[in-house]
């Protein structure tokens, strides 16, 4: 068994329940995505388009996450999945420099590296992944790649010569496939970036990765920090919050 | 005209979500610098000890694995701190991943300190008979010092895939296509060979006039063959679409471009003529300048061709 998946962007309305799906099914956190989807426009006033791309983990045959890895954390499932284990994981962020497809981010609650799995748990209990579970319109097809009478393979051989992968140069052999897409939706030097692309506020970077709120030190210190201050009394103690927000606590 | 209109012809990105920003910042930048040195000294003085007599080199049997030592465990620190999960170190030596490169260059470096640290011991003691005399660790260095000339070799040896692993970390970071493997491979050897000529100046003042013309040759040559391939790279890297896209970020100027190219002028150029000057003159104290300023501009290099690859889009 080989698990892929397609997303057919000529049905993607760019809903963005996939992303939401994705969020509460795998408690992603803040400012941290597995799965997004990407508004591009296209063409000039009023001849315009816009295209929404889904984008996540490509689940390679071939990854550079899995072999930049230093401690095995990323690695394989026997249904091809690429899979990663927080509790290994050093926090090196190699993967995040290797993988072609920025699909990989540091999670700044457990400091470890996290990404898409294509929801490893529900499939385990023979469930689709969330985001396919979710989508209203069908537009993400989730299968056995290697079962030629699965729904993705049958797919995949309807629309042959429509087919395509993100970056199929870099030789990842990618698992996660698109139909409807071209250079402009899924390459992304094909797309300008101008300032204030994200509708809701002017942040185009993250300026910090990892755990905004504990700095170098307090790496080598949490994991001999006591928790004992903190019992209900603890919780209603809202003197010490101005000094927390001042070192930049929530 | 239409075709220059670029909402005509391109797409634009109109909605997204902030994408990461520098992800191996100055610490990596720092860990890559000391450990040039680290290695360097070793390399250079290898050179040394096998073109002079040691009697021409004072101190050098102790002074350079010192110097390693120092500078590998500064690179060693920080390969720890730029860890998200510091204690989970340990994880590399108990489930070692052999693909990666970041392993195999662990387990590398730790054998290499682990060498440079018997050596600078040894070699400490040995030049200083009356320091810490009843001392048991001191006594049994003295007696095993015929130890310091068997592990050199191994360590020459090692310094050179310990110096390049890093290289091979950047190839595997598949989508930064600024680092090519043969040039990175090329850029870590003479950085290696810069940083180590240069810290090796810092105690070269008792030696030999023909030792330090020699210092200054290895400075001049590798600051020279390093220059020229960053020139190479800045300037003719048309092949690769991201990474010409990449070194936009310094092309266009901004604090990218002031940072390379005042690294390469602090780092390269000025140490170049100067060490060229002083090979005629022996002019230790322009030496000494050359060789800081060297330090300083690699740094300078290797912080913004570690930083600008992570600034572009990869989706």
């Amino acid at each position: 068994m080989k698990l892929g998946f397609l997303v057919d962007l000529n049905l993607c309305m760019g809903c963005k329940g996939c992303e939401i799906a994705c969020k509460v099914e795998n408690e992603v956190p803040l400012g941290s995505w597995r799965l997004r989807v990407k508004y591009i426009d296209i063409g000039t006033f009023p001849e315009t388009s816009r295209s929404f791309t889904p984008l996540r983990c490509n689940h390679c045959e071939n990854a550079p996450c899995e072999r930049i890895c230093p401690v095995s954390a990323l690695h394989y499932l026997e249904n091809g999945i690429v899979n990663i284990d927080n509790e290994r994981c050093i926090g090196c962020a190699g993967c995040m420099m290797a993988c072609p497809y920025g699909a990989i981010y540091m999670d700044p609650e457990t400091n470890t590296a996290d990404k898409c799995t294509y929801c490893a748990h529900r499939i385990e209990s023979g469930m689709m992944p969330a985001c396919v579970v979710i989508c209203p319109v069908q537009a993400n097809i989730f299968g056995d790649i290697e079962d030629e009478s699965s729904h993705i393979s049958r797919y995949i051989m309807e629309h042959q010569g429509a087919v395509q992968v993100r970056k199929p140069e870099k030789h990842t052999n990618p698992k996660h496939f698109y139909v409807g897409g071209g250079t402009q939706t899924l390459d992304p030097l094909a797309q300008q970036r101008l300032e204030g692309y994200n509708l809701f506020n002017n942040i185009t970077h993250l300026e910090h990765v990892g755990d905004p709120n504990h700095g170098v030190i307090d790496r080598f210190l949490k994991p001999f920090e006591s928790h004992e201050e903190l019992d209900n009394k603890s919780m209603m103690d809202f003197a010490s919050e101005g000094a927390h927000e001042a070192e930049g606590g929530h | 005209m239409v075709e220059h209109t670029v909402s005509a012809t391109q797409a634009i990105v109109t909605l997204d979500v902030a994408l990461p920003g520098i992800i191996w910042g100055w610490m990596i930048t720092l860990n890559m610098w000391a450990k040039s040195v680290g290695t360097g000294v070793v390399l250079v003085g290898a050179f040394l000890l096998w073109r002079h007599k040691k009697e021409e080199l004072p101190g050098i049997r102790w002074t350079m694995p010192l110097i390693s030592f120092v500078f590998l465990n500064i690179f060693l620190l920080f390969t720890l701190t730029d860890l998200h999960q510091p204690y989970r170190m340990i994880n590399i030596f108990l489930h070692p991943h052999w693909t990666s490169a970041i392993t195999v260059g662990a387990w590398m470096a730790s054998l290499f300190t682990l060498l440079i640290s018997i050596m600078a011991v040894i070699g400490f003691f040995e030049a200083h008979p009356n320091v810490r005399k009843n001392c048991k660790l001191a006594n049994l260095a003295r007696e095993k010092s015929a130890l310091y000339d068997k592990i050199f070799p191994v360590a020459v040896v090692l310094a050179v895939p310990v110096t390049l692993y890093t290289a091979i970390i950047m190839a595997e970071s598949a989508a930064r296509e600024l680092w090519q493997t043969p040039a990175e491979l090329m850029q870590m050897m003479w950085a290696a060979l810069m940083a180590g000529a240069a810290g090796l100046v810092f105690v070269s003042d008792k030696w030999s006039e023909g030792a330090r013309r020699d210092l200054a040759l290895v400075l001049a040559i590798s600051t020279f063959f390093s220059f020229m391939m960053y020139m190479g790279e800045y300037f003719f890297s048309f092949k690769s679409a991201e990474a010409e896209a990449t070194l936009a970020y310094v092309h266009a100027g901004g604090e990218y471009n002031t940072e390379f190219w005042a690294g390469m002028l602090i780092g390269f150029v000025a140490p170049f003529f100067i060490a060229i000057g002083t090979m005629k003159s022996d002019n230790k104290t322009l030496l000494r300048f050359a060789a800081l300023l060297a330090l300083i501009g690699l740094f300078m290099a290797k912080d913004v061709w570690l930083k600008i690859p992570q600034m572009l889009p990869l989706s």
